[in-house]
């Protein structure tokens, strides 16, 4: 990776309750396709995403595109061009659809593309005046997801779009994914391998809290050892996790 | 040839200066049994202290303004074992105060009974309403703890004043009987005896604190104030020692409500309002929540500066200043409400953590000027 | 017949004083987690302003008629101003620390009632209004005085611009999803702390009014007058669900004729007791108040 990385993330540190969750995460998300952030549970990938966003306090530098912007609040990050869909897909239950969407309108990050939102996921449409919380999972994944397509973005971050979702919806999820990271690079948390495979070029791998590892997607999938050595899967052909094993 | 010479020079000179520093603490550890025994040789002592107190340091006035003040301290003191030891924010400790003032007062006017069986039944009652109501309030966590203790504490108020059966006197509150008090606890000659009363009060509060935040269900009550689901995780039920936190606050509280009766000689309506367990949370900030003497420096200043800036507010200096100084200076509540919010903002951890960040930021002087 | 009818008026114009503080409260609880005990400092300070303009000091302000909706307006900005600024100057610094947050508020809540006694004494002091609003009215053989349809009728527009302010509005929908999930609001690119200081004002406006209309209610203003009536506006809270305005309109309802009459048909003061150990009641069987979701 010659080029300067979108997102260039070192020595991120998150202490909460008195406890170091991070200590000293780096990662970079190159400025096309997916970069996939992996680990065990219980690594600090959600930990590190929200330490990104400034969602948990945290300390060291989180540059994007050469701005340092670790001292900025979520809003004023977010603001510079990140669209998010955190990990149990913040959906508002009380909001209608259409009201979760209008929500997620930025001034300044071009006109809302409802067109494109609906397109890919024409149930968000049909569905736009039913309350949020009456969804399925997939159907609020979809928003979630929506809400990051909405506005121009520089980066899409999202947080185990299809954890939990039967393998349909997580097929139709990966395809969205693959076709929002031909316009804007996304960083991707996932425990589906199968996914990561299929939409990933790059790869970090978090343990403990720090960065384990980091390089090309294929590489570390093609490698039994190591990925069983990192992501803790097991010897042969590597079986996805299913939903089940992950909740 | 210079450049060995200073280092020896430090290093001979590092030593030396720490050593009376090292002496010192041991010293000091001795503070508060020195304060004790001048708080307890006070009354016959003739020594003004002008400023602080009106007449000299054993006057009867001077030890009812202490007696006073020592009391609020115990109270403050009693009342972190819930905000500051566990976590607990209760906005109706006044009711176990004034449940121990008026239920001994009861017991003396309606049963005729002797002050000391009348002493024992109001504390029984007061650590029996703590029982029941704490049992059913913690029930329920974070703010509606606060409240359900709120609204059982309203209830006791509005009970109070509306005066059933003619027993708590309403609005007037009702004087204990004196022909009932044993005749050393009466009068104004015996203001001394209620103020060793008082500080057998706070001692004994102090001593109970101490004692139980040390104890295995101290640690316990730390550990829900840190992070109650932890406590859980652990297999601990938090209900329970939560319970006992209350029950021991609940009974110190009435205890004092008891002293509170000897030494104003009666109950008042006010000591069952929320604004009265408010001026407890007041204290207990002010002073340092969570430590060991903070409460009680808080308790006492506030007794003490509530007083003198009633006395200030009715005094020429005041009555002479332009309005805009005049009308907050003679508020009391007002000065202390001020000062509560700047507290809060300015000082997080009360002056309780004075010390220890003025030591920082001599000690981050000291480094810069280095 | 007529009690009944005097009754119900009365306790719906309780009700109405209620919901126009506990409405404010609850936004703010919902939002902010902060429950806000200088609320009835806010009532107090409407209440003053409004008083203090229709006593003849606003020049154009007075008792009657346009002048008298001129101090109320007057008295309901001052409590608007004073909301924002106690956001703006003592909640807002403490944004990380939640309960200091309350503790804050405290102090302002014993600070301001405090203050008022010291410029215009600790006495009641006689409010002005119009005549046409200190009369009576028949309804169903009753004489119901006028001011409880004035607190009544400024309730349920309060109510109605409410509702449309959170259905309607950007503002309202920031706020609504506020009370949900309030990270997740900051992580779609909102600066949540603006709906803080706009739900103090509209808390603060509501509580004002409240206080301004209240004093035609009570035909007396006090220092102490708002923060005696928090503790109703508590309970009031509790029972509607934090966050919920629809909630707390019902719960005051319900609490003001509850007081009402039980204060009328059993020993007075017991309506006062009903309602708060109802309050302990509700709280203990559910712990998230009755509706637990903003509407």
């Amino acid at each position: 990776m010659t080029e300067q990385p979108l997102l260039d993330v070192t020595d991120l540190r998150v202490l909460i309750g008195g406890r170091h969750i991070l200590h000293g995460v780096g990662l970079d998300v190159a400025g096309h396709g997916v970069t996939a952030l992996l680990g065990r549970n219980g690594a600090g990938k959600t930990t590190t995403v929200r330490g990104i966003l400034g969602l948990v306090p945290r300390s060291g530098s989180v540059r994007l595109d050469g701005e340092e912007t670790v001292a900025l609040p979520t809003h004023a990050l977010v603001r510079r061009g990140i669209g998010y869909a955190p990990e149990d897909r913040g959906v508002f239950a009380g909001l209608t659809v259409a009201e979760n969407l209008r929500l997620a309108e930025r001034r300044g990050a071009g006109e809302p593309a409802y067109a494109l939102v609906h397109e890919l996921f024409p149930e968000l449409k049909q569905r736009a005046r039913q309350l949020a919380g009456t969804l399925s999972g997939g159907q609020q994944q979809m928003v979630a997801i929506g809400r990051t397509l909405l506005n121009t973005n520089r980066l899409i971050i999202a947080d185990e779009p299809t954890k939990g979702l039967a393998p349909k919806v997580v097929t139709e999820v990966a395809q969205v994914l693959e076709r929002a990271a031909e316009a804007v690079p996304v960083l991707l948390v996932e425990q589906n391998l199968a996914v990561v495979r299929r939409l990933a070029a790059h790869c970090v791998v978090l343990a403990d809290g720090r960065t384990a590892h980091r390089g090309p997607a294929d590489e570390l999938l093609g490698d039994a050892e190591a990925a069983r050595r990192l992501l803790g899967v097991g010897h042969g052909p590597l079986t996805p996790h299913t939903a089940e094993a992950d909740s | 040839m210079s450049t060995p010479t200073t280092e020896t020079h430090e290093r001979t000179e590092g030593p030396v200066t720490p050593a009376p520093r090292a002496g010192t603490p041991r010293l000091l550890r001795w503070w508060p049994a020195a304060v004790l025994l001048l708080l307890v040789v006070a009354p016959f002592s003739a020594v003004p202290v002008p400023g602080l107190l009106d007449g000299p340091l054993g006057s009867a006035g001077s030890l009812q303004l202490l007696a006073t003040c020592l009391l609020f301290g115990a109270l403050a003191t009693g009342y972190d074992l819930l905000l500051g030891r566990t976590g607990l924010l209760s906005f109706g400790h006044a009711l176990y105060f004034a449940s121990g003032s008026y239920a001994t007062n009861v017991f003396l006017l309606e049963a005729g009974l002797p002050f000391a069986l009348a002493a024992v039944l109001g504390l029984l009652f007061g650590i029996a309403l703590a029982l029941v109501l704490g049992s059913v309030s913690l029930r329920v966590t974070g703010i509606g703890f606060s409240m359900v203790t709120l609204a059982f504490a309203q209830a006791g108020s509005i009970l109070v004043s509306r005066n059933p059966g003619g027993i708590t006197g309403g609005e007037e509150g009702r004087a204990a009987p004196a022909g009932l008090l044993p005749s050393w606890l009466v009068g104004i000659d015996h203001t001394a005896n209620l103020y060793w009363i008082a500080l057998a009060y706070l001692v004994l509060t102090l001593s109970v604190v101490a004692w139980a935040v040390r104890s295995p269900t101290g640690r316990v009550w730390e550990g829900i104030k840190e992070n109650e689901r932890r406590v859980e995780v652990l297999g601990l039920k938090p209900y329970g020692f939560k319970l006992t936190a209350f029950v021991v606050a609940g009974a110190l509280a009435a205890l004092g409500g008891i002293v509170h009766l000897l030494l104003t000689g009666g109950s008042t309506p006010q000591t069952t309002t929320s604004d009265f367990t408010l001026s407890l949370l007041v204290m207990v900030v002010l002073g340092g929540s969570g430590t060991r003497w903070g409460p009680m420096v808080g308790g006492i200043l506030y007794t003490w500066a509530d007083h003198r800036l009633g006395d200030l507010a009715g005094s020429g200096t005041v009555a002479d200043l332009p309005a805009v100084l005049r009308v907050p200076l003679s508020q009391p509540l007002f000065l202390l409400g001020v000062l509560f919010v700047a507290v809060v903002h300015l000082l997080p951890g009360g002056l309780a953590r004075l010390p220890s960040r003025l030591r920082a930021v001599a000690h981050r002087k000291e480094t810069a000027d280095q | 017949m007529s009690t009944l009818v005097l009754l119900t008026m009365t306790g719906l114009g309780l009700g109405a004083l209620y919901f126009l503080i506990a409405s404010g409260l609850s936004l703010i609880f919902g939002l902010m987690d902060v429950l806000n005990f200088a609320h009835g400092a806010l009532l107090s300070i409407g209440a003053y302003g409004t008083w203090w303009a229709a006593s003849g000091n606003l020049p154009g302000a007075g008792p009657g008629g346009a002048g008298f909706v001129l101090a109320v307006l007057f008295g309901t900005a001052v409590g608007t101003a004073a909301a924002v600024l106690l956001e703006l100057a003592v909640v807002r610094p403490l944004y990380t620390r939640p309960r200091e947050q309350v503790l804050a508020t405290v102090g302002v809540g014993l600070a301001v009632p405090a203050l008022l006694s010291g410029i215009w004494g600790p006495d009641a002091r006689t409010f002005p209004g119009p005549e046409a609003l200190s009369g009576t009215f028949g309804l169903l053989g009753a004489q119901v005085p006028v001011n409880r349809l004035v607190l009544i009728a400024a309730a349920v527009v309060v109510l109605v611009a409410l509702r449309l302010f959170l259905g309607r509005t950007r503002h309202g929908l920031v706020v609504r999803a506020g009370v949900e999930d309030r990270a997740m609001v900051t992580a779609l690119g909102i600066d949540v702390r603006r709906a803080f200081t706009l739900v103090f004002a509209i808390g603060g406006c509501a509580a004002a009014l409240g206080g301004a209309l209240g004093g035609l209610y009570f035909g007396s203003v006090d220092p102490r007058q708002g923060t005696s009536l928090l503790i109703f506006a508590f309970v009031v809270v509790v029972t509607g669900g934090m966050g919920s305005v629809t909630g707390a309109a019902v719960a005051s309802v319900v609490i003001g004729l509850v007081q009402q009459f039980a204060n009328y048909y059993t020993a007075a003061g017991l309506g006062d007791l009903a309602v708060v150990v109802l309050l302990a009641a509700l709280l203990l069987i559910r712990p998230r108040g009755l509706t637990g979701r903003l509407a």
